[in-house]
């Protein structure tokens, strides 16, 4: 186990590393030179300003030293400073993470929690009503735009009925944004209802599995109640693959964050992705990217090492990789 | 647009639906088979009459294509020069889905914007199948080295997340259909490259591969020959899944305004056009197209679905 642990750890280690080289690369590939200068101080400076402006951002040395700069300068912690707002990345960052963490982590949350209870209840009684109509939620929710489902919320419970406002809290600090949660439900259940639906698939199809299984069979036979048999053994038995799915969706849900922020003018990192693209703020873009990127490493190193250690069918011994 | 976690791109997490009707002590990468005459279309039908989803799902794509693509020939519309005159027009007799702010019938608009999404669908299927397959065919029959690299490198390009990217990408070019199909295949070739490795790996232990082998056969034949069609079903049902996660991204590009600018229409570029409105309760700029959106994706999800009951054997029931 410690040895796999180890291997996971340096996989991650070289996956992070080739995912700094990859949106360095991208990002020198579109943007660089007088033109670079041009689109950020202005299409009428002088060659002069064009010179000075590469030099405070060290964009007169060669692709690889200002790569090397910048690998060595996110080793400290240092992301870069934005061309526009006058900040550095990571302050920008430390501002809006723990709002993302707030906006994402209770979607998740809320996520997890409706779908194991339908999930199951979807396997158990399989094929019946309550299958089909939980089977056609799940797969309309999961083929509908993030945003087309925040625009049908928003439409109903902020134009219509008067019940959430439309624009989620507004305020640079976590305080701030918590200080309104009234308006932080809609862009929550947008999420979490996106989340929801693949979710409720899997834990579905986990538990159909896991009926099917020798243990349920023995704890039917030993006279256990089927309350019994459903709580103690089979939901526990399923948990293992939402876990799992949980950190590996972290990509997909900071994804669709971006949207719901977009939609719902949320102050986090999504929107400022979202400004810095529409004002060629490449730091910010580069230092964002990144920064996912880690997460979505962590999310799938986590999600690995917790099914290693859930399920312990699992071996990964000498396994061949 | 939400990535599919692990649609049987064979990472060490079970894919639930896979794993449903696997045998408790089943094999990781087992179930492939091979493809023999008309086995294969004739459980393909099989899944379709049994599969109502399924059915329903075929009938209202083709009626898709046919709106698409037919339409137009029968249902002229001018959407080319704005007429502000006819701005926000209700639906009426000339106009049966109303107008949108620049004037140009919804209708009309509808089947234009629908034909981008399944170019860009269907394209992407097809580019980013054929690399991922190649890719995951030759990385899992080479092995050692060679696939350590090759894999390695699809993980990082998983990590990098999508939608970042292609914002970013559309920011700097002026999109196209043709230009998008690059770009978002660049992202969707790394799922079927993983699921094509691990049905390859168990491919190569196959009698008749270790035959060509020793018989000399060259590695680009055995590819070719006997690994790549043997994966046929996994491609297919990737492929079919593929389509939908294309159509989706395409529709929140459009909606975010990195979509293709106009005259070119897109359903997403429609409904972030008709969410100005919103407030004003022009409820037809904002409904035909996400429902034309729901519609289409729902229905590749469902072929999808069937066609992995038909081909996968994992998902056979027993």
């Amino acid at each position: 186990m410690l040895g796999y642990v180890v291997r996971r750890l340096l996989h991650a280690v070289l996956v992070l590393f080739g995912v700094t080289v990859i949106t360095f690369a991208l990002q020198s590939l579109v943007a660089s030179g007088p033109k670079l200068a041009r689109e950020i101080i202005g299409p009428k400076s002088t060659s002069g300003q064009i010179k000075a402006f590469e030099a405070e951002y060290g964009l007169d040395h060669p692709l690889v030293v200002q790569y090397l700069h910048f690998l060595g300068q996110l080793i400290r912690g240092n992301l870069g400073y934005s061309y526009k707002l006058n900040v550095s990345v990571d302050s920008l960052l430390r501002e809006d993470l723990p709002k993302d963490v707030l906006l994402v982590g209770t979607a998740l949350v809320v996520a997890v929690l409706v779908a194991i209870p339908v999930g199951v209840s979807q396997a158990v009684h399989r094929n019946k009503a309550v299958d089909y109509l939980g089977t056609g939620v799940s797969f309309v929710l999961y083929s509908m735009p993030s945003y087309w489902l925040a625009l049908l919320l928003i439409e109903l419970l902020a134009v219509t009925y008067h019940v959430f406002p439309a624009e989620a809290p507004q305020g640079s600090t976590l305080g701030q944004v918590l200080s309104d949660p009234r308006a932080l439900v809609l862009p929550v259940a947008d999420l979490a209802l996106v989340n929801f639906a693949l979710f409720s698939r899997y834990m579905r199809s986990a538990a159909i599995e896991n009926l099917a299984a020798d243990y349920i069979r023995t704890a039917r036979s030993k006279g256990l109640s089927e309350r019994a048999v459903r709580y103690r053994h089979l939901l526990r038995n399923s948990l293992s693959a939402v876990v799992t799915l949980v950190g590996l969706s972290l990509p997909a849900v900071l994804t669709a964050g971006l949207v719901v922020e977009y939609v719902f003018n949320f102050p986090g990192i999504g929107l400022a992705y979202y400004n810095a693209a529409v004002s060629s703020d490449y730091p910010v873009e580069l230092g964002i990217t990144v920064v996912v990127g880690v997460a979505t490493v962590a999310g799938n190193l986590l999600a690995d090492l917790g099914y290693a250690l859930l399920d312990p069918r699992v071996r990964y011994g000498r396994q061949e990789r | 647009m939400q990535p599919d976690l692990a649609r049987g791109d064979g990472r060490a997490t079970p894919d639930p639906d896979h794993v449903a009707a696997e045998e408790p002590s089943g094999g990781a990468t087992g179930g492939t088979r091979q493809v023999g005459g008309g086995g294969i279309f004739s459980s393909i039908a099989g899944a379709f009459s049994s599969n109502r989803l399924a059915l329903v799902g075929v009938v209202v794509l083709v009626a898709i294509v046919l709106f698409c693509f037919v339409g137009p020939l029968v249902y002229r519309t001018n959407q080319t020069v704005a007429d502000l005159a006819l701005a926000n027009l209700p639906p009426s007799r000339a106009h049966p889905l109303g107008t949108d702010g620049t004037g140009f019938d919804i209708l009309g608009r509808l089947m234009l914007g629908g034909r981008s999404s399944l170019e860009l669908g269907l394209g992407v299927a097809a580019l980013a199948t054929t690399v991922g397959v190649v890719w995951g065919a030759v990385a899992g029959l080479a092995g050692g080295a060679v696939d350590s690299v090759m894999m390695r490198l699809v993980d990082i390009f998983l990590a990098i997340p999508p939608l970042f990217v292609f914002v970013y990408l559309a920011t700097v070019f002026t999109p196209t259909i043709g230009l998008l199909i690059l770009v978002v295949s660049l992202v969707s070739w790394l799922s079927p490259a993983r699921l094509i490795r691990g049905e390859t790996l168990s491919l190569r232990s196959r009698e008749y591969v270790q035959a060509t082998r020793a018989a000399g056969g060259r590695f680009a034949r055995i590819v070719l020959r006997h690994i790549v069609p043997n994966t046929f079903s996994a491609m297919v049902v990737n492929a079919t899944f593929q389509v939908a996660d294309a159509i989706l991204i395409l529709a929140t590009l459009s909606f975010l305004g990195f979509g293709p600018p106009a005259p070119a229409a897109t359903w997403g570029g429609m409904l972030s056009n008709g969410v100005n409105f919103l407030y004003d309760g022009y409820w037809w700029q904002v409904y035909p197209a996400g429902i034309a959106i729901v519609m289409t994706v729902v229905s590749f999800n469902f072929v999808g679905d069937a066609l992995r009951d038909a081909l996968d054997p994992r998902f056979q029931r027993r």
